[in-house]
């Protein structure tokens, strides 16, 4: 991306230093400095990390801090609850909501455009946290897996019926006609024509939709808070335990190992998210 | 993924590619809705419907039977002050955050915007605090901002006296140290934005401009910034939607204090259900919905049009 105008030497030079530079002080103080206290923290001694500051441990107890947090946070329960909460919601969300959108994006008629509206409106109306408990309750669902399941679903249905509607009407009408020649069926277009050509739509808004529910605390701490564990939930017990000691070193132990799994997934799949999220807009 | 179209897909509905379809009845059956449709009624406008319900009741832990009370739980909120005080702060939050993180994501995408080496992996390092969990943010920097903590230290080391500032106990500022922490996380979600609205300005623009003698600001107040109205009314509407349901960052930094000065709706809703009054939380939670619908539409629809002026 170079451009081709001509500017005074001098300035150009001394840009093309001070670009580099900043980035690199941005990096340092704005991501470096937390980070690193992260880092450092999560390796100390209950003594050392009492006062969570930027110094090295002075003898690393990185992996006894780890052995701790995930016997008394019960990490590996909570990763399978988070898992066991998340890929049902999702995968649901994606399909229930493609099959919504197929049809909202193909018919014209005034009673779909209002149930358009309806389906989007979740985007920006925020959910009744504290009835839905109420509901669950009388559905016999209240703090069980497949209520935070609904309850995910409910949220973020509006997400995937607003992005997959988009671009359903994207889709070449002829494509559905020749597979309706040749006498396939509703589902059978669905299935063979239409999901396959959803695909990097799904991608981009299954990330986002991970992201959310993967991190989600507030939701879960009105639906499942103290029944069922989740990495974000069990962090927020660990967190609140020592009443009046925060116990630094097992908080950024636990932060360090709730986060690996989603650094190393965007680490391996770093241009894929990045251009998903932005790909509409570099066209 | 059109991102960038949240909230101007209207326009291209009748585009070229959206034909008319002909015998649409039967080839795109309704029945396909109805799943999607059953969840959304029985998890989404079901208890949003509640909320208008069990706002005007008794509804607690403390007893099996439910009463109608009318307004009497508006007005015990009013009384006490929190209704008003904890909207006013939720206010303050969102308007906060959506000018901190814009800003922020502006420059950042301004900085990063070549492609170098350094600036590709920039990019990808200021989006590790987007995938991060917000609780997990929210900790590390309540540990940062302690007054014996990392920041005040790394401050009396340039400034050569020591610096002990409570930046999480005041109760005028903490609202403004909350929001920029909450800014912090999000930044490098509307820098990825505004890079992605940024590459889609014709270079021909500014390099006419350029020959003409235009500077670097000038070519950017008057001809890229305009251009980037669709990135900003994305970013602006994302980060007041997302910072009026704000809750993990407040609660994992202040829990809400010092002397409930950042106690954001949700806060509050958290913490009355937890003590058991459960209609105090329902009509608090009617609150915000009344206030993110009043405010929500009115704000898109004011930032569509600006884009339509320019």
């Amino acid at each position: 991306m170079t451009r081709t105008v001509p500017r005074p030497r001098s300035r150009f030079r001394a840009r093309n230093l001070a670009q580099p530079t900043i980035a690199l002080l941005l990096m340092v103080f704005l991501l470096g400095v937390p980070f690193w206290l992260v880092v450092v923290t999560a390796g100390k001694n209950q003594a050392e990390a009492l006062n969570p500051s930027l110094t090295l441990p002075t003898k690393w107890n990185l992996l006894e801090n780890f052995s701790q947090v995930i016997q008394d946070g019960r990490m590996v329960t909570a990763f399978f609850g988070s898992l066991v909460i998340m890929v049902p919601s999702v995968l649901g969300v994606l399909i229930l909501g493609s099959m919504a959108s197929w049809i909202l994006g193909r018919r014209k008629d005034k009673r779909t455009s209002f149930i358009y509206a309806l389906g989007i409106s979740g985007i920006v109306l925020p959910p009744a946290v504290v009835t839905i408990v109420l509901l669950l309750r009388q559905m016999g669902l209240a703090g069980t897996v497949p209520g935070m399941i609904g309850v995910y679903m409910g949220m973020y249905m509006s997400t995937v019926i607003f992005f997959v509607t988009g671009f359903v009407r994207t889709i070449p009408y002829e494509l559905e006609e020749a597979a309706r020649v040749d006498g396939a069926g509703p589902v059978g277009i669905f299935i063979r024509i239409i999901l396959p050509l959803l695909g990097p739509t799904l991608a981009t808004a299954t990330i986002l939709i991970c992201l959310y529910i993967w991190n989600d605390v507030f939701y879960a701490l009105f639906v499942i808070g103290g029944r069922i564990d989740t990495l974000p939930l069990n962090l927020y017990q660990v967190a609140s335990a020592g009443l009046y000691l925060q116990n630094w070193h097992l908080i950024f132990a636990y932060i360090v190992l709730m986060s690996l799994p989603l650094l190393i997934t965007f680490a391996v799949m770093q241009r894929k998210i990045i251009s998903g999220i932005t790909g509409g807009a570099v066209k | 993924m059109a991102t960038e179209n949240l909230f101007s897909q209207t326009r291209t509905r009748n585009g070229p590619t959206a034909d008319r379809p002909r015998r649409s009845g039967a080839d795109h059956p309704m029945w396909f809705l109805l799943p999607a449709l059953a969840v959304l009624v029985v998890f989404f406008f079901t208890p949003t419907l509640y909320n208008f319900i069990y706002a005007f009741t008794d509804w607690s832990s403390f007893k099996s039977a439910i009463n109608n009370v009318g307004l009497s739980n508006f007005a015990d909120l009013l009384q006490s002050g929190s209704l008003l005080a904890d909207l006013r702060i939720t206010l303050i939050y969102a308007v906060l955050v959506a000018i901190f993180q814009n800003l922020f994501g502006l420059i950042l995408a301004l900085v990063f915007e070549r492609d170098t080496h350094i600036n590709r992996f920039a990019r990808v390092a200021f989006f590790v605090p987007v995938v991060m969990s917000a609780l997990a943010v929210g900790y590390i920097f309540q540990a940062m901002l302690k007054p014996e903590g990392a920041l005040n230290s790394i401050l009396s080391f340039f400034t050569r006296q020591p610096v002990s500032i409570a930046w999480l106990g005041s109760t005028t500022w903490t609202i403004v140290v909350v929001a920029l922490i909450h800014s912090w996380k999000w930044m490098g979600l509307s820098m990825l934005i505004y890079l992605a609205g940024l590459k889609t300005i014709n270079e021909d623009l500014i390099d006419a401009a350029r020959l003409d003698g235009a500077s670097w600001w000038n070519t950017f107040r008057y001809i890229r910034f305009p251009l980037l109205a669709p990135a900003i009314t994305f970013n602006v509407a994302t980060a007041l939607l997302g910072s009026m349901n704000g809750f993990d960052i407040v609660q994992a930094t202040t829990g809400g204090g010092p002397g409930g000065s950042t106690e954001l709706l949700n806060i509050f809703i958290f913490r009355t259900f937890g003590q058991g009054l459960f209609a105090q939380a329902t009509t608090m939670s009617l609150v915000l919905f009344a206030m993110i619908t009043l405010l929500a539409f009115p704000v898109i629809r004011f930032l569509r049009k600006r884009e339509e002026v320019l």
